[in-house]
């Protein structure tokens, strides 16, 4: 299969980002996510679910991503790895709000090559009811790097925990947001 | 939650604790030293294995049990990686029962009819019923705890193949104490015993494989 130059700057961004550089990681997300965006409109549309709704498939998509980025091999080709995750979610996802739905694999692999999607519909579960969900000092370490935009040190001085101690409740932190999803 | 707050959160999360792969081998690696120890330790080795090894029935029921746990850990290890191949490897999990069937088919015809049973039953059926899911335990709890990493598309078939792996592991340290060699006895207690152990792990693949 032929490698798009997209897949394999895709691809180059994610390699680093596993090696823990955020910048490439940061790139890599805001790369992908109009594309789930666009995946997701279109199954929404199918059922005449809301756009937020699609935006809850997004989300979810994306932690998926995110949670198992690590069982991507890097020195094996993006794009099998990509969309089989992402089709994986988007079936699981939607099914779970009573969509049954089949996604071909075409659909997902012209991800890689399509245009973008890039405005945000609100989504339906808000910051607030999310936040409460989580326990201590998740929330706290949430609300302080996303809502108020600090940096894992600043996090780690506001809060008096050490950064270690931060990342971890951080990374906890996401698969709750998973979990949570799951149990919508 | 912003879909833009939330990509901030990951990105702050960018470096990858283990990576799976390396998972999946040190859970296998531990796994198999563990049973192994524990094989030692408890039961020991069969005590006359230098002088059996020769024969063909003992080679066999090693290379065979050996064989499926290698292919079966193969398979284990692909199916929680999305878009690796997983049907071939599935469908190599063929060669080995080919072969204990066409090893029963030729031990019928060698043996006499009054021996079949003889065979069949063993010396040690109930204790192979028994050791073998115990020395599966810890290959079987080492792959769950890397699998929990993968993201298999059927978590059910997930947790059976983590089963048969692990149930094939611990059937290919037991071939080195069990006394009994007919493919007879094979075909039966190894089977009951592996299979046991690979509807666990589908049972259990259902509810804690899914992401």
């Amino acid at each position: 299969m032929k490698q798009s130059t997209r897949e394999e700057e895709w691809a180059a961004w994610l390699r680093l980002a596993i090696k823990g550089d955020a910048q490439a990681y940061n790139r890599f997300l805001v790369a992908v996510t109009p594309q789930l965006r666009r995946m997701a409109r279109r199954r929404c549309d199918q059922f005449g679910a809301p756009a937020s709704e699609a935006e809850d498939v997004v989300q979810e998509v994306l932690l998926a991503i995110h949670l198992k980025r690590g069982t991507w091999d890097p020195s094996r080709p993006l794009g099998p790895w990509l969309t089989t995750i992402v089709r994986n979610k988007l079936v699981d996802s939607l099914r779970r709000r009573g969509r049954h739905v089949n996604v071909p694999i075409e659909d997902v692999a012209d991800f890689l090559e399509a245009g973008d999607e890039t405005h945000e519909a609100a989504d339906r579960l808000d910051t607030e009811t999310m936040l409460a969900r989580l326990r201590d000092p998740q929330r706290d370490i949430v609300r302080s790097i996303s809502i108020e935009g600090h940096g894992i040190r600043e996090t780690a001085a506001r809060l008096k925990m050490t950064e270690v101690a931060v990342r971890v409740a951080l990374h906890r932190a996401l698969k709750s947001l998973a979990a949570l999803y799951r149990s919508e | 939650m912003k879909t833009d707050d939330l990509i901030t959160l990951m990105t702050h999360d960018a470096p990858v604790g283990m990576r799976y792969g390396r998972a999946l081998t040190l859970a296998l690696g531990a796994g198999i030293v563990v049973s192994t120890v524990l094989l030692v330790v408890t039961v020991g080795l069969r005590h006359n294995m230098v002088s059996v090894f020769e024969t063909t029935r003992v080679l066999f029921k090693i290379v065979v049990t050996l064989m499926l746990a290698v292919l079966a850990a193969r398979l284990a290890m692909r199916i929680g990686r999305p878009g690796a191949v997983t049907r071939f490897p599935a469908l190599l999990l063929g060669v080995p029962l080919v072969m204990v069937a066409t090893a029963v088919v030729t031990e019928l015809s060698v043996l006499p009819d009054n021996a079949w049973r003889a065979n069949l039953v063993g010396q040690n059926a109930l204790f192979c019923l028994f050791f073998v899911p115990v020395l599966s335990l810890a290959p079987f709890a080492g792959l769950f705890w890397a699998l929990k990493k993968g993201a298999p598309r059927n978590p059910a078939a997930a947790g059976a193949a983590a089963g048969l792996a692990a149930g094939a592991i611990a059937a290919a340290i037991y071939a080195w104490h069990c006394p009994d060699d007919s493919p007879l006895f094979l075909a039966t207690w190894y089977t009951i015993a592996i299979a046991g152990v690979t509807s666990v792990g589908a049972l259990l693949g259902r509810r804690w494989l899914r992401w």
